[in-house]
């Protein structure tokens, strides 16, 4: 160790891997002091969440610079650890340093004592688990990546049954760890196809080779697969409702808000970084997936009854938007129609930033709702902003931003889409240009959904009157988790405000990616992010803000002047009717009604009416997914049936499993023979 | 930013400000001549204005502040759309900062914001409303954005100075793309503005009702500046038809002047549309509830079929 060189000269990417290690140091601190709860949650989720500042900062550092590469003879010999560290996996590491640092925060205030997992163990998992997504992002071979993937489910599987004694935990756990499998698997074997044959699995290696358009296209789709099995886009989303919200809070933040983003890294990295070229379908199928993910997402999100289920169901909506953005981005440079792929680039970039931040937001704060209430059911809140301000209204921003409304960081993202959506003349193509607006059009449908269903979400949680006696009491979040929502918050606000310095950090990916950046554009005009030119579309989130603001201030204090400003406290008018009561507002499941009505053929749905008769009247509604009985249970059939099958070969008689070896003998043997 | 930029920017909104009662008033004018009532008087809505800012505000109990401040931020959120809009002239500062889409967004922030505050007090009534609202809203919305995109590929642009500019100064042609564009848009300002065959907004009937629903438990100064919003909101949305449709006699950058005859020119094309609007509610009937998504449904496909015949007929 005596040849290290001086701090000033260390890299980036030493740095990263010295706070991976700091990673690893809490988390082997966390067995140590096992069962000590004041240690574990007041100081070492604190200095975790330092951390994840550090890498939010190196990370800022890092996206400007040129890639920095390094090799760790760890792992198996022979096999050492390749890692780089360029502007893509910086933009990714800067987004999962910013939200983490937020949800390690809030994790320092929220766990509890006695809630099943031991916290030292929680706080094992949960540092091994932000250290892979780290190790994700910075490996440069197929091995090293594989063997992060894989800590990432493991950890976050575990992370995922903290509370193993409910079975449905244990069932959503299982699910999960079968996806993830899944996935893995895919995608092994799309790192199998780009080596071409070679043995070499760095990443270096695979940029080097020159596929056929056949065994690219193979590569592509196993990628499809492997990483959308991750982002949970259709079908392969059955798992994404069940896992996330089994988690605790802070793990559902940041499983939504920071490992999804790691599939859109990973299907970004081997389709523009490691694969050459790049058909027009392929951008197509990205395309189809994610219109059907989102148009479902967002409907399924909009009639759920569980508030962490919904978020859940939004994040699906989510992903499917990202791989729009990415499809597009396929079928410009598909075309080499480089500032457009750009553009569709940014917006998919920016869309990942905005949903990291406004996605853990929400879920933590149904954290603290959840800890307030302990419900999470919709059905049973109501009015908590007037008990928990700090949760209500930090909430209320991430619900904006959610909705997609100017001027917060959803909005940002989705105006980018549309404007990469609408300029795309000159595709070769003409059923491509007849068809991209047909999806923009049903793009601002799912965006306008979102609007309804964080409507619902916000509505029902926080306005209104309670709607169980015990709401009364709820308590606000205690300091530390205001404190991790509060910089969530201001995220989204920045993203919403500051687009164009964003977008500073965003052109050297997109130069990375598809040799063409919106930095300099953007850059010229200013406050005003103007993508392409000022006469042909503009943006101005803080003079639009302000000039709310004004006519807002200038309302008021007008009306004061003039007139006055008296007030008087009574009840609700209701049109003259006195006896309203909590039960009559709508509930979750009425807000979600007309939804049910229009989309019905999204749903499974069984209906229990009361008739006139009943002695106890009830009314119960399941909702389900076409996909489980259509899809799963087929294959749950057939994975039964072939077990049995194979059970008959297990007679459970030594003299029968000595036969099999001697007719396996004898078949080998003949096969050598010949 | 020149100096006749801002004086533009202003007067527009001064304009709007003072002319959108004016609109609401005339259209309810028209509407009692063409149901063969007796008429109020056009100055109504601002006498009715004027009596609500007088009388003192009385809100439910567990009224929070998301309710109190919600009339303003849709009076902000409609100030700023009629800022946008171009409706004397074209030389707009505040059009940079915000385009069609984002004109949409506003529109979507203030629906947000009226239906949260609606569901503050916890009444049936209310929450009925915003669940109302946002159906109409989550149809309507991308509907509108279709139209507008039908006219920024014409401009090939979205923002709405220079789609006026191209629409209102170029030779005279037909696209049947936007004329598709302009059915799905009076639809959708129809549904928008709780109007006939969607809404009724004479109506207090309680289960027929989507937007006086909505602002029900409102009183004092905070009903009155969502009066005034809602009356704006129908100025903007007729401006946004008028320079969509009929962009003809907007004053443009390098003529400022021109702004002296866009002004009687804008209240003559009010006027006349106006009297259309009238037209339409009397002699359509309201619908019920679960029939207005199959109307805003056919709006949507209507403007996505503009969109289609546009990039057809237009290589």
């Amino acid at each position: 160790m005596g040849h290290l060189p001086p701090l000033a000269q260390w890299l980036h990417l030493d740095w990263m891997l010295v706070i991976v290690a700091g990673w690893l140091v809490v988390s082997a601190a966390g067995v140590l002091v096992l069962h000590r709860f004041a240690l574990v949650s007041r100081v070492l989720f604190p200095i975790g969440g330092l951390f994840s500042l550090a890498i939010f900062g190196v990370a800022l550092d890092a996206t400007l610079n040129a890639p920095e590469v390094a090799i760790m003879p760890i792992g198996l010999p022979g096999l050492p650890f390749h890692f780089r560290l360029d502007s893509l996996s910086a933009y990714f590491l800067m987004v999962l340093g910013a939200a983490s640092a937020g949800i390690s925060i809030f994790a320092a205030g929220y766990f509890r004592k006695g809630e099943g997992t031991p916290p030292g163990l929680l706080c094992l998992e949960y540092h091994v688990f932000l250290a892979s997504m780290v190790g994700v992002l910075l490996a440069d071979d197929a091995y090293s990546f594989m063997v992060m993937w894989e800590t990432m489910a493991l950890s976050s599987f575990f992370l995922v049954t903290a509370n193993h004694r409910i079975p449905e935990v244990r069932r959503a756990g299982f699910l999960y760890i079968v996806m993830a499998h899944i996935g893995a698997i895919a995608v092994l074997l799309c790192f199998g196809v780009l080596q071409a044959n070679t043995g070499d699995y760095t990443f270096a290696n695979m940029r080097a080779q020159v596929l056929t358009p056949f065994w690219s296209s193979i590569g592509f789709l196993l990628a499809v697969l492997g990483f959308g099995a991750k982002a949970g886009v259709l079908p392969l989303h059955v798992w994404l409702p069940e896992a996330h919200p089994a988690a605790p809070s802070p793990v559902s933040a940041l499983m939504s808000g920071v490992m999804l983003n790691s599939a859109i890294y990973g299907l970004l990295r081997v389709s523009f970084d490691l694969l050459h070229m790049r058909l027009w379908w392929w951008g197509g199928v990205l395309l189809a997936i994610g219109l059907a993910t989102a148009l479902f997402g967002v409907v399924f999100a909009s009639v759920q009854t569980d508030m962490k289920r919904l978020l859940a169901y939004s994040s699906i909506e989510n992903m499917g938007m990202l791989f729009v953005g990415m499809g597009l981005t396929l079928i410009f440079s598909a075309y080499d129609m480089k500032p457009m792929a750009a553009l569709a680039l940014t917006a998919t970039l920016y869309h990942v930033a905005s949903h990291s931040c406004f996605k853990s937001l929400l879920f933590l704060g149904t954290g603290s709702v959840l800890h307030a209430t302990a419900e999470r059911s919709l059905g049973k809140l109501g009015g908590l902003i007037r008990t928990m301000p700090w949760v209500g209204w930090l909430m209320l921003l991430g619900v904006l931003a959610a909705a997609g409304l100017p001027p917060l960081g959803g909005f940002v993202s989705e105006w980018l889409l549309l404007q990469s959506f609408l300029f795309t003349p000159g595709l070769p193509v003409p059923v491509l240009t007849m068809l991209i607006p047909v999806v923009a059009a049903l793009i601002a449908l799912v965006a306008a959904l979102a609007g309804y269903t964080m409507v619902k979400f916000f509505g029902v949680i926080f306005l209104g009157q309670p709607r169980e006696e015990k709401l009364a009491h709820a308590h606000d979040a205690g300091g530390l988790e205001r404190a991790g929502m509060v910089w969530l918050a201001l995220g989204c606000v920045a993203l919403g405000l500051l687009p164009t310095q964003f977008i500073q950090l965003i052109d050297p990916v997109t130069q990375q990616l598809v040799a063409s950046g919106l930095g300099a554009r953007v850059g010229a005009s200013g406050w005003l992010l103007a993508p392409t030119s000022l006469a042909q579309a503009s943006y101005g989130p803080v003079i639009f803000l302000l000039g709310i603001l004004a006519s807002f201030a200038l309302a008021y204090l007008l009306v004061r002047k003039f007139y006055h400003g008296r007030l008087r406290r009574s009840l609700p008018w209701a049109c003259g009717f006195p006896w309203g009561s909590a039960r009559m507002q709508d509930t979750a499941e009425g807000f979600g009604q007309p939804i049910r009505q229009i989309f019905e053929p999204f749903f499974l749905m069984q209906r229990e009416l009361p008739s006139a008769f009943d002695e106890k009247p009830q009314y119960r509604v399941k909702v389900e997914d076409h996909f489980w009985r259509w899809v799963y249970e087929p294959i749950t059939k057939l994975a039964a049936v072939l077990g049995r099958l194979f059970g008959l070969l297990q007679q459970g008689r030594i003299s029968v499993y000595l036969l099999y070896s001697f007719v396996t003998l004898v078949v080998t043997l003949l096969v050598v023979m010949r | 930013m020149s100096f006749s930029g801002l004086l533009s920017q202003l007067l527009e909104i001064i304009i709007a400000i003072a002319l959108a009662p004016l609109l609401t008033g005339w259209v309810n004018l028209w509407r009692a001549w063409l149901q063969n009532k007796s008429a109020p008087s056009i100055w109504l809505p601002y006498r009715l204005l004027h009596k609500l800012f007088n009388k003192e505000s009385v809100i439910a109990d567990n009224a929070s502040t998301l309710f109190r401040a919600a009339p303003y931020v849709m009076f902000g959120c409609m100030t700023l759309a009629t800022g946008i809009i171009p409706t004397l002239s074209t030389d707009l500062p505040l059009a940079t900062a915000a385009d069609a889409i984002a004109l949409v967004g506003l529109f979507a922030l203030a629906r947000v914001f009226i239906s949260l505050a609606a569901m503050d007090i916890g009444t049936a009534f209310g929450t009925m409303g915003a669940r109302r609202e946002m159906l109409v809203g989550f149809l309507a919305e991308p509907a509108l954005l279709m139209v507008l995109f039908s006219a920024s590929l014409i401009s090939n642009s979205t923002s709405l100075t220079t789609i006026v500019d191209t629409l209102g100064h170029r030779e005279f042609a037909i696209y049947p793309g936007l004329a598709l564009a302009g059915v799905a848009f009076t639809m959708v300002s129809l549904a928008e503005n709780a109007r006939v065959p969607v809404d009724n907004p004479a109506t207090h009937l309680e289960l027929t009702m989507i937007h006086e629903a909505l602002i029900l438990e409102y009183s004092g100064r905070h009903l009155a500046l969502i009066e005034w919003a809602i009356s704006l909101k129908l100025f903007a949305y007729s401006c946004i038809g008028l320079a969509l449709f009929f962009p003809w006699g907007v004053a443009q950058a390098q003529a400022p002047l021109d702004m002296l005859l866009a002004l009687p020119v804008l209240v003559f094309k009010l006027a006349i549309g106006g009297f259309l609007l009238a037209v339409l509610e009397t002699v359509s009937v309201k619908m019920r509830i679960f029939r207005v998504p199959e109307f805003l449904g056919t709006a949507f496909l209507l403007a996505v079929i503009g969109l289609l015949v546009h990039l057809l007929l237009v290589p």
